[in-house]
């Protein structure tokens, strides 16, 4: 018997093409029933290049390096009470929403890959998708670990996961997911392995982590670097799925692209939360959605595209309305929150003087002729002691299940609508991009749990709203909700730090 | 389209048909250029309903907290029905004047731009 070392590739090998076996008695078909049905077709399996090799020994030596350090990180956290060295408490409305709208995405993912580890006929993409499947629980837990100290000093954070199944605007993320783990492998592969995580990820992570660093928590931090290297290899893998598909037969390359036009918009709609949260909920600021937008999609798309040109693939085809969209987003999301914020389970509250300041400066074309009096008169309204809620449940979108929020770019004050009619019934959608998404596949979005026709309905909870929010939500009202202002979290934070408010001391700090 | 689907003739259950609503249809309303109110608004309402209840009462519980509601001239007022314009009948009921579950509303108040014009 020989003793030689086996190098990484080798082991590789062995782990994966080795261990694959010829099927004898069972139909190929019949053991990987979901590889056709999309009707992607495969001619040669053996074709695929393995994005990244790691083999299971070298993984979790690898991985339990990374998380000795990681949870060092989070003990010492805790010890130095680092809750109260961010830069304010409204900080940490920022990774409520994490933690309820994106975490728990992390283990859909981990569900997802697992699923789709599992249909490939090809040995190499389903052991590259176990291995991300893995990552994406760890994600899920150590998200869950880092965020957990500040469930000891803040409220909203005690319910994430009951929320995340119930709570209106979590079922935008959520039912996000839900349409991806529902479609086949391979559409699965191009939402969530490509869109999301190759094209789509530098605006979604690199905004809370950067957030995170500006903002004093050390905590979320450190878990985005840690997660770093996983996200390297997942990139990857969405780029060979995306390759391999359309170098296999050209009959892929028109559903690839219906795909992918597909999930950038669901993707980019989804990205509304991350839009808000960067522009308002960080007292530090990285940067503003439309910068980083430019840099992460504008730059990074067009020159991606250039390069899967020669494969017959062009531009997604709504990028064109994002872009038009980026000075008016954020704003129009935040908006939607502060009207809704009675039943968020995060606060909202008004930009300072200075952070309107700053957001004229970002926003030299839209803020100041279209939202600045608008959050004029709210501040005034909060003053005389009437803070602005919208007392009636909004319209939603049949796709992307936001508020029907956002505007027709031609006429930025107008309400973007669009609707269809499918066996007998209307359908409202907020915009192209999601109304030609539902038209493709009906029978699929008439399913949609729209979270305001569901309290309609009357199955969710009781006939009050104090019974939907408080019981079926689980949101403590009076204490999650409604303005920061007044809240018991900003109560707390002027205690730690000797009662001072929290706004003047954001104005001192400056 | 049909969905791609492992089973064949996949059909979904239709969430929102009008008989889940005991009796109600969901109506949509929105204030053009009025985007103090985020978005447009839902409400469950009778198909039996006059125009004149949306009118009297659900346009006012939804939209009278803005300055400008008090001095709406609803003679002057534009209205469309799912995109087209519209005339309602105040005494017709909705089921009657077409306007049929999910139907989206919208009325335009010319003259009135909203918070210091600036369409909020
Ligand atoms: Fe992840
Ligand atoms: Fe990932
Ligand atoms: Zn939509």
């Amino acid at each position: 018997m020989s003793n030689r070392k086996l190098n990484l590739k080798d082991k590789y090998r062995l782990l994966t093409r080795d261990l694959e076996w010829e099927y004898s008695y069972r139909d190929y078909e019949e053991i990987f029933k979901q590889e056709s049905f999309e009707g992607i077709k495969i001619t040669d399996w053996s074709k695929w290049e393995d994005p990244f090799r790691l083999t299971m020994d070298s993984y979790w030596k690898y991985q339990a390096e990374k998380e000795k350090k990681l949870y060092a990180i989070f003990d010492a956290f805790a010890q130095n009470n680092g809750q109260q060295n961010v830069t304010d408490a409204r900080y940490v409305n920022a990774i409520k929403l994490f933690l309820t709208g994106v975490s728990p995405l992390e283990y859909q993912a981990y569900n997802g890959f697992a699923h789709v580890g599992r249909q490939f006929g090809g040995v190499g993409a389903r052991v590259a998708c176990q291995m991300q499947s893995l990552d994406e629980l760890r994600h899920v837990q150590t998200q869950i670990h880092a965020m957990s100290h500040y469930n000891k000093h803040f409220d909203g954070f005690q319910e994430f996961p009951h929320m995340h199944d119930r709570v209106w605007y979590l079922s935008v993320p959520k039912s996000f997911f839900d349409d991806a783990r529902s479609a086949g492998p391979f559409e699965f592969m191009v939402a969530i392995g490509f869109s999301f995580e190759y094209v789509l990820t530098n605006l979604l992570f690199v905004p809370f982590m950067s957030g995170a660093a500006y903002n004093g928590d050390m905590a979320t931090v450190t878990f985005g670097f840690s997660a770093q290297s996983d996200e390297a290899r997942h990139m990857t893998l969405g780029l060979e799925i995306i390759k391999f598909m359309l170098e296999q037969h050209e009959d892929n390359v028109p559903i690839v692209q219906r795909w992918i036009n597909k999930w950038l918009w669901r993707g980019y709609r989804v990205l509304t939360l991350v839009a808000m949260m960067m522009d308002y909920m960080l007292p530090n600021k990285v940067m503003s959605w439309q910068e980083s937008f430019e840099v992460y999609f504008e730059e990074a798309a067009t020159s991606l595209f250039k390069d899967l040109a020669r494969y017959g693939i062009e531009m997604p085809a709504y990028a064109a309305t994002a872009i038009e969209e980026k000075e008016h987003l954020s704003h129009q999301a935040w908006s939607i929150f502060y009207n809704y914020g009675h039943a968020a389970a995060f606060h909202t509250w008004m930009p300072t003087d200075q952070e309107m300041d700053w957001l004229s400066e970002k926003y030299p074309n839209t803020f100041d002729k279209y939202y600045r009096p608008r959050y004029e008169k709210w501040r005034e309204m909060e003053e005389a002691g009437e803070r602005y809620y919208n007392p009636t449940l909004p319209m939603l979108c049949q796709t992307c299940q936001i508020p029907m929020g956002f505007t027709d770019m031609e006429n930025p004050t107008l309400t973007s609508y669009r609707q269809s009619e499918y066996d007998g019934e209307r359908y409202n959608f907020c915009s192209d991009g999601c109304k030609d998404i539902f038209d493709h596949e009906p029978e699929k979005y008439v399913q949609s749990w729209l979270p305001v026709h569901q309290i309609y309905q009357g199955n969710c909870g009781g006939a009050e709203m104090e019974d939907v929010l408080g019981e079926y939500y689980r949101i403590n009202l009076g204490v999650d909700n409604l303005d920061f202002h007044g809240s018991p979290d900003e109560e707390r934070w002027n205690a730690w730090h000797n009662l001072q408010p929290a706004e003047d001391k954001l104005k001192e700090a400056s | 389209m049909a969905v791609a689907a492992i089973t064949e003739n996949y059909v979904g259950e239709r969430l929102d048909r009008v008989e889940n609503f005991h009796g109600n249809q969901v109506l949509y309303i929105g204030w053009d250029h009025h985007l103090m109110f985020c978005a447009p608004v839902a409400f469950p309402v009778s198909p039996q309903a006059p125009f004149r209840q949306v009118l009297e009462e659900l346009i006012p519980g939804a939209f009278s907290l803005h300055p400008e509601f008090g001095e709406i001239d609803w003679d002057e007022v534009q209205w469309h029905l799912n995109g087209e314009p519209f005339t309602p009948d105040m005494d017709a009921t909705l089921a009657e004047q077409g306007i049929d579950h999910k139907s989206a509303v919208r009325f335009a108040t010319p003259g009135l731009n909203g918070i210091k014009g600036c369409g909020s």
